[in-house]
């Protein structure tokens, strides 16, 4: 298995991240050497071995659903870069057809 | 009254013979000398804390009841949420970022009587082992203001060894309260996965993540655990069992502990210092009647690859939620919704957030996510079962903290893979969920080493009372480095 610099572009992209070029090269670089040394772990022979996801032995934990206070407005807006009327603004997400 | 354990200052304070404003106004002083040279905060309170002191004196002289930690100047970790000071996690991202609640360990502390007196440098959201990655400056190591804290707690463990505060608090997720406690001489204990609510706690890696503690002795330390841990209905992977009193527990009889050592894992990486230091630290043990066996963790030296692909995978949704949109910021001047993401996480991520995030997304994307995550996370289960298999053999597990001395600023920033290594020891047992102290056990060319000492599962009374023996007769504790004896001379 060998992972290109199209590889890491393209998780560039799902990831939503700005590189530059070079960076994007030296990351890839990283990762090629990272990866190498992190594919150790395929040398372990775990047919029958379950993957762990938690560590606790807790399941389907529940609670009761009961009426509490939640955030005021005002309060979830404080760290919104851009807002208005109340809302999270954010740039037009659909292209206008004409 | 500030080089005093704060068991002894509580004491006073209560039996009024030292007041809560004297205390803080002894501790700011010191706290702000000491801050120009070693840098542990991003953020300093000091008209908050000393009207949280005042408040407690009005408390005290109409006799009131006061909380167990009454008085007691402490720091907080800066991914940590606190309402009244801002919560950065050492990022740009998030460098104006004032959260809307407290953390439930924070409230924990203020109802205890605590008074935080600021928030601590990092590696960027809790990512690294020198504090090197804070986006904002480096921290100082106060045994050698040319060497690393440690990391990602750095900056609570330099406030604690330098006698900024006397707890504080840090989150552990492959040993960053482990490490830096040893690399600053001081003690700090990662309690068992579930047994601290992670409420406010800033996500990194939530399978691993756990909030710590750091204090320069053993029963300051027992103290502020059991004053942070127990269930939270706010985070269901609290757990239910209730939280014994460690510090009163302290005292009661360990008897004759079986005390494994795990030689394998140790074939890698451990340089003489620490291992001549490790096996000195033996050596008391058995002096106190403690009885040494070799124990076997075959998978653990696996842990670096497993752990650097879970966590990061983990890493790569929690840190999905930095979008620019709810909070924090925003890139300027982009009119398409998919640019003003990537350009403002591209602006708003260091070197280290971006790698992890992209090994994590690696791990899971199509067609590579059952030979890495997968894969590692059933490596995961054996690490898990080496340590079950060891603990029917053994009560606890001891193994040095750091393969290395606290290096030097800037040696391993280069090199993420150099950077990696120096957690080999304390992440197996974060891949296993386990509770694991580290406690000082030698100075080696006037740097600190440390030992950590972990225990099965809810096993965190053991471990402090086997701590407290070791503390008593090696008398490693309330250490002084250098620059505080200069200083306060």
């Amino acid at each position: 298995m060998k992972i290109t610099l199209e590889i890491v572009k393209h998780i560039a992209h799902l990831a939503r991240l700005e590189f530059s070029e070079e960076e994007l090269k030296q990351f890839y670089q990283q990762m090629v050497e990272l990866l190498d040394h992190f594919a150790r772990i395929s040398e372990l022979d775990t047919e029958n071995v379950p993957p762990t996801s938690g560590i606790l032995p807790l399941y389907n934990v529940m609670r009761e659903d009961n009426p509490g206070p939640t955030l005021p407005r005002e309060e979830a807006l404080k760290n919104a870069p851009e807002e208005e009327s109340g809302f999270f603004k954010i740039p037009t997400i659909l292209e206008a057809e004409d | 009254m500030i080089f005093q354990p704060a068991h002894k200052i509580l004491k006073e304070i209560r039996e009024r013979n030292l007041s809560p404003v004297e205390v803080i106004q002894a501790t700011l002083e010191w706290a702000q000398k000491l801050e120009g040279k070693l840098r542990s905060f991003l953020v300093l309170d000091p008209e908050g804390a000393l009207a949280k002191a005042l408040m407690l004196e009005e408390k005290l002289k109409k006799g009131e009841e006061v909380g167990p930690l009454a008085g007691i100047p402490v720091a907080v970790k800066d991914n940590i949420c606190t309402r009244r000071m801002t919560t950065t996690c050492g990022s740009r991202i998030l460098e104006n970022f004032l959260p809307p609640y407290d953390a439930t360990v924070v409230e924990k502390l203020e109802r205890a009587g605590a008074i935080i007196i600021g928030k601590t440098n990092c590696d960027e959201f809790a990512m690294g082992s020198s504090t090197e990655n804070s986006a904002f400056f480096k921290t100082a190591n106060p045994w050698d203001i040319e060497r690393v804290p440690g990391g990602s707690s750095g900056g609570s463990a330099t406030s604690v060894a330098s006698y900024q505060v006397f707890l504080a608090l840090g989150s552990d997720t492959g040993g960053s309260v482990r490490q830096p406690a040893s690399f600053c001489g001081i003690f700090g204990m990662k309690p068992t996965y579930g047994r601290v609510s992670r409420y406010g706690l800033v996500a990194f890696a939530s399978s691993l993540d756990q909030i710590g503690t750091f204090a320069r002795n053993v029963p300051d330390l027992a103290l502020l655990t059991e004053v942070i841990s127990g269930h939270d209905p706010r985070d269901s992977t609290s757990l239910p069992e209730p939280v014994p009193s460690y510090s009163k527990e302290l005292d009661s009889p360990v008897g004759t502990l079986r005390i494994g050592v795990p030689w394998d894992l140790l074939q890698e990486g451990l340089t003489p210092e620490v291992k001549e230091a490790f096996e000195d630290a033996l050596e008391i043990f058995e002096r106190a009647g403690f009885a040494i066996e070799e124990v076997s963790l075959p998978h653990a030296s696996y842990g670096i690859p497993t752990y650097y692909l879970i966590a990061p995978a983990e890493a790569s949704a929690n840190l999905a939620r930095y979008d620019g949109i709810r909070f924090g910021l925003r890139a300027k001047g982009e009119e398409n919704l998919i640019s003003l993401y990537k350009k403002t996480r591209g602006e708003g991520f260091g070197a280290e957030v971006k790698r992890r995030i992209m090994l994590g997304t690696f791990a899971l994307s199509l067609g590579y996510r059952d030979a890495f995550y997968v894969k590692a996370q059933k490596v995961r289960t054996l690490i898990s079962q080496d340590f079950q298999k060891a603990f029917r053999k053994v009560d606890l597990i001891a193994l040095p903290t750091s393969p290395t001395l606290p290096f030097k600023l800037g040696e391993k920033v280069q090199d993420p893979l150099s950077m990696y290594m120096s957690d080999l020891y304390t992440i197996p047992i974060s891949l296993a969920g386990l509770p694991a102290i580290s406690i000082p056990i030698a100075l080696k060319n006037g740097l600190p080493v440390g030992m950590q000492i972990v225990g099965p599962a809810l096993s965190e009374s053991l471990i402090f009372k086997a701590s407290y023996l070791f503390e008593r007769e090696s008398g490693l504790s309330n250490l002084k480095p250098p620059i505080v004896e200069e200083l306060s001379a």
